[in-house]
């Protein structure tokens, strides 16, 4: 309510205020018209009168201005045929206005005047102008005194006494140019700075927005500076520059301090800033606590970083003044300056000058470590940061080393990484640590040395262990998952052509990850196995007398890394995944001709499948991946094997439905038989087995009987007739055709059987078994003579 | 009226002309009935010469005991209205007793007339000068006729003419310092100077500067002072802070001054001073007032 009717009224105010300009200019235009200059003095000066008012705000007064210095170009017109014509000397024009007695429109005046004599010659362009900002100084009033030399900055702006223009004076002149507009600029902005403190505390807000649209009016005149031809370098140096940081540091108001220094940043051309740089640089320190430091000193660091990038042949230049090492100590003084800096800024900061060395200084990789170090030391000393905002900006510091150099290990050499990385939470050092690992492997890094191994899993140790005091209750499971699964993925990158260092690589990434716990360790040491024994096959590949004691890097040795590793696996407890691993590690063990390990690999497998392994199911599969791997190991003495396949056997029949049991005995079966060279060929045992299996096929059909009144499926019987045909076909004199001729007839009596269930699946295996027979007997040869006896239907 | 004014209408014309009446400089005073007329300039130790002219009207004969021209330099206090005090009085006799029957031509002459004071009109006083033609008659009342001159004086330029300046303030409030370039102004002079601001603590909303007359005539109990504001001259608009210098250039041309006038015969002096006001917020007004002297330079071409 009240802020409508303070709208309404000052809309009554400017159009009272526009009404009066455009009475006074009526009658100021009819004076014109008549050649009246006294009148036309007159009007004007009642005219520029209404910009007296104090009831409008800088937009409404922005309306108004604009209504008074339309009409006084014309008047400015007006002048200069006046003079030109001789009806009155500019001298004399210069004296006349200012008898007007209100200041305002006197000096609205003279600077209109102003321009015409200096446009005139009759005086030295810079003694014109050093009178009107001198003059100038009678507006004390903030907005008043803004608008005023905001006009006369625009009528002199095409009449500065600069090197090359028709106004240039005598040697020096140029220098009064740059001083005329200097003062000017000073003066402006004091006022700009004062309008804060006029009015009522309770509207400074709405003042700061008033404030804040001025600002432009303020920064026009460090633009028109930058345009005088005569600021050259040296200039800059020595007297723009440090005039301007003077004011705006001494003026001691954050907006003004924000605004003048990105002003400065941008207007003046990359060159100067870089010669400059100390100056400028200093002056930031000086600055108010609260101004927004990081985004300016961002901005430059960007410019120059994208000045160098656009023309390299600068680079020397910014070799020669330091511009690292003194955006690094300015920085550095600018934090220490401000000690209640939230620590996002500096962040911030330093993520800027990260930023600039890295596009400017891409090979100074010390550079990039001291901008990391000095941010350590900003942090240290203080807790875990909470603020994310700040997180962020160190994920982004830390993520901008990677992104350059798309190479982990340069970022693994910059000792000040990881203590960086100390200060982030627990979930962000997550986040962290995934970026590192996707960069790694988007850009297929290789990491390749064990120290290095050793940084990198420091690095992402957020993955790699359960932090302190880590709350990973809410710890989502699919994130988790995601997590393990990019650090199972990152074990592979990891290689190095040299054996001995791949050995210590695996050392080190083992003692990493064997404290992972047991949620970690799933998914982490199937990668370590395969990683490790991807080393034994290489040094397996190789002649076969580096195996000696001499030797660092044995098979042995890591199959030593691997059992431990696999033992770790308990604490989970997964036995199902240590059996796989321990039969794969078997598997490896036996290329390596390591009968023991193998052995023993088998050992930890059947303990496994003993004490651990309950589940019917899991059994099942267990039983037979222990009886495929067994089948490929032929290291075995006589006695070993026999323990094993025994062991195995045994369990097999000891599953606990019966068609398990039959398929797992029958499986068994190729214990016995290796098609191998020197391989078992036992033809006796495989009989066994398969008889075995039929026993308790006939037990499993019998038990169906019993229990469901039909006979179960004879799908058992057809698995193990073609068991039967391969042992036959492999020439196992054990098995006979008459075997074989029993069994087909054994099956077609059951599917003909009264109870026989129709079972279309079985009926189809049969017949295609059947088939397959018939093919074997019409090929002929020696398989075809083999066949000849066995009756097919 | 006009068969009164018939009866009563002098007998004669008398005409006063100067000599270089037509070369000489001019300037418009202020009559007692309100218009302005252009009166001569002259200034003292000239000579002031030219011709009476008696010019009866037709038929009829002016019968007399003489004629005289005087030269008056008169003071009237209006206080004391009616009551001319002539301070310079010079006489030259024209005629011997006799009769005029036609227009009759006297030239006259006062040679090197002091006048050391200049015409003024005030408030409260006048001093002006007249040439007074008298016809001196028997029985009736004589027959005058006066013509008013002005009298300027110049003065060289002061060799002494130090600057103002002050310092002033309110304690804890507003402390300023104040600088003007000159203690003596001529009437067309320029008053330069500045105001340094060393303490604010008040708001202020503006500032100016006034010239003002001081008037007073008479003497002792019968002092009457009239002050005048002549000029009102924003110098500054807005509040200040600490530090601020504010430039003050005048013209002093616009305004209508006289030199300042000291103890003018005992009886008036006329004196200027320069008052510079603050103006707060509230209205309240804050000044200081220093006396200027103001003086006559003699206009020469080149300086004009």
């Amino acid at each position: 309510m009240h802020a409508d009717t303070v709208a309404e009224d000052e809309e009554k105010w400017l159009a009272e205020g526009i009404a009066g300009v455009q009475q006074n200019a009526y009658y100021m235009h009819r004076a014109l018209d008549s050649n009246n200059l006294k009148d036309a003095l007159k009007f004007s000066a009642q005219m520029l009168s209404e910009l007296r008012t104090s009831r409008l705000s800088p937009h409404k007064y922005y309306e108004l201005y604009m209504r008074a210095f339309d009409e006084l170009r014309k008047l400015e017109m007006f002048f200069r045929e006046e003079t030109t014509r001789g009806n009155c000397s500019v001298v004399d024009l210069y004296e006349l206005v200012q008898h007007a007695g209100n200041v305002l429109p006197r000096l609205y005046l003279l600077c209109t005047v102003g321009s015409v004599y200096i446009k005139s010659k009759e005086a030295p362009a810079k003694d014109v102008l050093k009178d009107l900002v001198e003059m100038s100084r009678g507006i004390q009033h903030p907005l008043r005194g803004l608008f005023l030399r905001s006009y006369l900055s625009q009528i002199s702006r095409d009449k500065l006494p600069d090197i090359g223009s028709e106004y240039e004076g005598d040697a020096d002149s140029v220098n009064d140019a740059i001083e005329f507009v200097l003062q000017n600029f000073i003066e402006m902005n004091k006022l700009w700075v004062r309008m804060q403190h006029q009015g009522p505390q309770r509207d400074k807000e709405k003042r700061e927005k008033e404030r804040s649209e001025l600002r432009d009016l303020v920064g026009k005149n460090l633009h028109v500076l930058s345009q005088i031809e005569g600021v050259d370098l040296e200039m800059y140096k020595e007297t723009v520059l440090p005039r301007i940081l003077e004011q705006v540091v001494n003026c001691k108001d954050e907006l003004a301090q924000f605004y003048l220094m990105d002003c400065i940043i941008q207007v003046f051309p990359d060159e100067y800033h870089l010669q400059t740089l100390e100056t400028l640089l200093s002056a930031f320190p000086q600055l108010q606590p609260g101004v927004d430091i990081k985004t300016v000193l961002s901005q430059l660091m960007d410019r120059l970083s994208n000045y160098a990038a656009s023309s390299p042949e600068v680079l020397p230049e910014f070799l020669q003044v330091e511009a690292f090492a003194k955006f690094s100590s300015a920085i550095g003084k600018v934090i220490e300056a401000q000690p209640d800096m939230p620590a996002v800024s500096a962040i911030t900061l330093y993520v800027s000058l990260l930023t600039f060395t890295l596009r400017v200084h891409p090979d100074r990789l010390d550079y990039v470590d001291q901008v990391l170090g000095a941010c350590v030391k900003k942090l240290s000393g203080k807790e875990k940061l909470q603020d994310s905002r700040a997180t962020k900006q160190i994920v982004a510091l830390l993520s901008a080393p990677l992104e350059k150099y798309s190479n982990i290990v340069t970022a693994l050499e910059l000792s000040n990484y990881p203590k960086v990385m100390d200060h982030l939470d627990n979930s962000t050092t997550k986040v962290m640590a995934v970026v590192i690992i996707q960069s790694i492997m988007k850009n297929t890094t290789c990491v390749s040395t064990s120290d290095k191994v050793e940084a990198l899993f420091e690095l992402i140790k957020g993955l790699i262990k359960d932090m302190d005091g880590a709350q990973d209750d809410d710890v989502d499971e699919e994130d988790f998952k995601e997590e393990q699964n990019s650090v199972a993925r990152l074990i592979h990158m990891l290689y190095n052509e040299d054996q001995e260092e791949m050995l210590k690589i695996i050392c080190t990434v083992q003692k990493h990850i064997l404290r992972g716990g047991p949620k970690r360790l799933p998914f982490t040491v199937p990668s370590l196995v395969f990683l490790a024994l991807k080393l034994v096959r290489r040094l397996q590949g190789q002649d076969g007398d580096v195996v000696g004691e001499d030797v660092p890097t044995t098979p042995k040795k890591i199959f030593q890394i691997l059992n431990q590793t696999i033992e770790a696996l308990y604490l989970v407890p997964c036995p199902e995944l240590s059996l796989r691993l321990y039969l794969q590690c078997a598997e490896a063990a036996n290329d390596c001709d390591l009968e023991p390990v193998a052995y023993e690999f088998f050992t930890q497998a059947f303990i496994l499948y003993e004490e651990e392994i309950a589940d019917s199911k899991a059994q099942v599969t267990a039983i037979h991946l222990i009886i495929g791997t067994l089948q490929r190991m032929n290291i075995f003495g006589v006695e070993n094997r026999d323990t094993l396949t025994h062991k195995a056997t045994g369990y097999s029949a000891k599953l606990l439905k019966k068609p398990d049991q039959c398929r797992a005995v029958y499986a068994c079966s190729h214990l016995f038989w290796v098609e191998d060279q020197d391989g078992v060929k036992d033809g006796e045992r495989v009989l066994l087995c398969l008889k075995r299996a039929l026993r308790i096929a006939n037990a499993a059909q019998q038990m169906a009987n019993a229990a469901r009144g039909s006979s179960g499926s004879i799908s058992l019987f057809i698995e193990i007739l073609n068991k039967y045909l391969y042992f036959f076909e492999k020439g196992n004199p054990q098995i006979t055709s008459s075997a074989i001729q029993g069994l087909i007839e054994l099956i077609t009596t059951e599917m003909q059987g009264e109870n026989a269930t129709s079972d279309p699946s079985a009926e189809a295996f049969f017949a295609s078994t059947m088939r397959y027979i018939q093919f074997q007997k019409q090929k002929g040869g020696s398989m075809g003579e083999k066949y000849e006896t066995i009756k097919a239907s | 009226m006009n068969y009164l004014m018939g009866a009563f209408k002098p007998p004669c014309n008398i005409t006063i002309t100067f000599s270089d009446g037509k070369t000489r400089k001019q300037v418009s005073v202020k009559k007692e009935n309100g218009k302005t007329a252009m009166v001569p300039v002259f200034q003292s130790l000239e000579t002031i010469s030219g011709e009476v002219s008696i010019d009866p009207v037709q038929g009829k004969k002016v019968e007399h005991t003489g004629v005289k021209i005087e030269l008056l330099g008169q003071i009237e206090l209006y206080f004391d209205r009616g009551n001319f005090y002539d301070f310079t009085s010079l006489v030259r006799e024209l005629d011997v007793p006799g009769d005029i029957y036609e227009k009759k031509t006297y030239p006259f002459e006062f040679s090197s007339v002091e006048m050391p004071y200049e015409s003024y009109n005030g408030t409260n006083v006048r001093l002006r000068y007249i040439l007074r033609v008298t016809i001196s008659r028997n029985y009736v009342s004589n027959i005058t006729e006066h013509r008013d001159f002005c009298v300027r004086n110049y003065s060289p330029v002061p060799t002494m003419n130090n600057s103002i300046k002050m310092e002033v303030g309110i304690e804890d409030c507003l402390h300023i310092e104040f600088e003007y370039s000159k203690s003596k102004y001529h009437l067309k002079d320029v008053i330069i100077g500045k105001i340094y601001f060393l303490l604010v603590r008040i708001k202020i909303k503006n500032m100016e500067l006034e010239i003002r007359r001081r008037e007073s005539t008479g003497s002792g109990p019968n002092t009457y002072v009239e002050t005048e504001t002549l000029a009102k001259f924003e110098l500054m608009d807005g509040a200040p802070v600490r530090g601020e210098s504010i430039p003050i250039r005048l013209f002093l041309s616009p305004y209508e001054l006289t030199p300042t006038y000291r103890n003018i015969n005992n009886k008036f002096s006329v004196k200027y001073y320069l008052n510079l006001v603050l103006v707060d917020e509230e209205d309240r007004r804050y000044f200081k007032q220093q006396e200027i002297s103001m003086y006559r330079l003699l206009e020469t071409p080149a300086s004009s």
